[in-house]
């Protein structure tokens, strides 16, 4: 799966995408962010807050229990700011 | 007539207007979001999720024609750095009478906020910059709408 970055958690991982490997254990999105946290520091510091988290599963806001099901890519950002 | 853009040029409020004036209707409403001049901002830098924003904007637009008779709605949003004074968004509807186009375009603006994935950072004078935290007060005009 896709992985993409946006604002504060972008800089805070360093990067603003990548791919990886879902685990098979992995059923919803709250499960693959914890298990993406694991990657490094700057991942567990960017994502051990999921509720100042957002997420986007194929560019549909979702919550955080969603199911992954076929999604191909998720974004994970901070609560959005435009207007 | 459903029109949404992403611009990294100053917007002309203007024109992103002028064609929902001619659709025949008796009403258009518009607001614009402009770069305030707040504790130091020199100006402030827009990110937003490619594809995903356009899709959500549109959808936006579409929630609002399903709920009130318009006859039009534009919705532009300004991108990458915007300085202090300058439009950041520019929300127009029109409809044959103003109770309509009043609500869509405050509708349009307050689920922009909440739900349109933007990410603002401030600049300021000294060079430094920071991330904009959403607010609450965002979160409870947006509700009202649902």
């Amino acid at each position: 799966m896709k992985l993409v970055y946006f604002a504060s958690v972008r800089e805070a991982i360093g990067l603003s995408s990548e791919e990886c490997d879902v685990p098979q254990d992995a059923r919803s999105v709250g499960d693959l962010v914890a298990w993406i946290s694991a990657g490094s520091q700057e991942h567990a510091r960017a994502l051990h807050d999921h509720s100042r988290l957002r997420f986007a599963l194929d560019q549909e806001m979702v919550a955080v229990d969603a199911l992954l099901g076929a999604a191909q890519e998720l974004a994970i950002f901070p609560p959005v700011t435009g207007g | 007539m459903k029109v949404v853009r992403i611009s990294n040029a100053p917007i002309e409020p203007a024109s992103e207007l002028a064609a929902l004036a001619g659709l025949g209707g008796g009403a258009l409403a518009s607001f614009m979001g402009i770069v305030r001049d707040d504790k130091g901002v020199t100006a402030i830098e827009l990110e937003h999720y490619p594809g995903m924003t356009e899709a959500s904007l549109y959808s936006l637009i579409e929630a609002a024609t399903a709920r009130w008779s318009l006859l039009g709605a534009v919705v532009t949003h300004r991108v990458g750095i915007v300085p202090v004074g300058a439009p950041v968004v520019v929300v127009g509807a029109a409809s044959l009478h103003r109770a309509e186009a009043l609500e869509a375009t405050a509708f349009l603006i307050d689920r922009l906020k909440t739900e349109a994935p933007f990410w603002k950072r401030e600049h300021y004078a000294d060079g430094t910059a920071q991330w904009v935290d959403a607010k609450a007060s965002d979160d409870a005009r947006a509700e009202r709408w649902t």
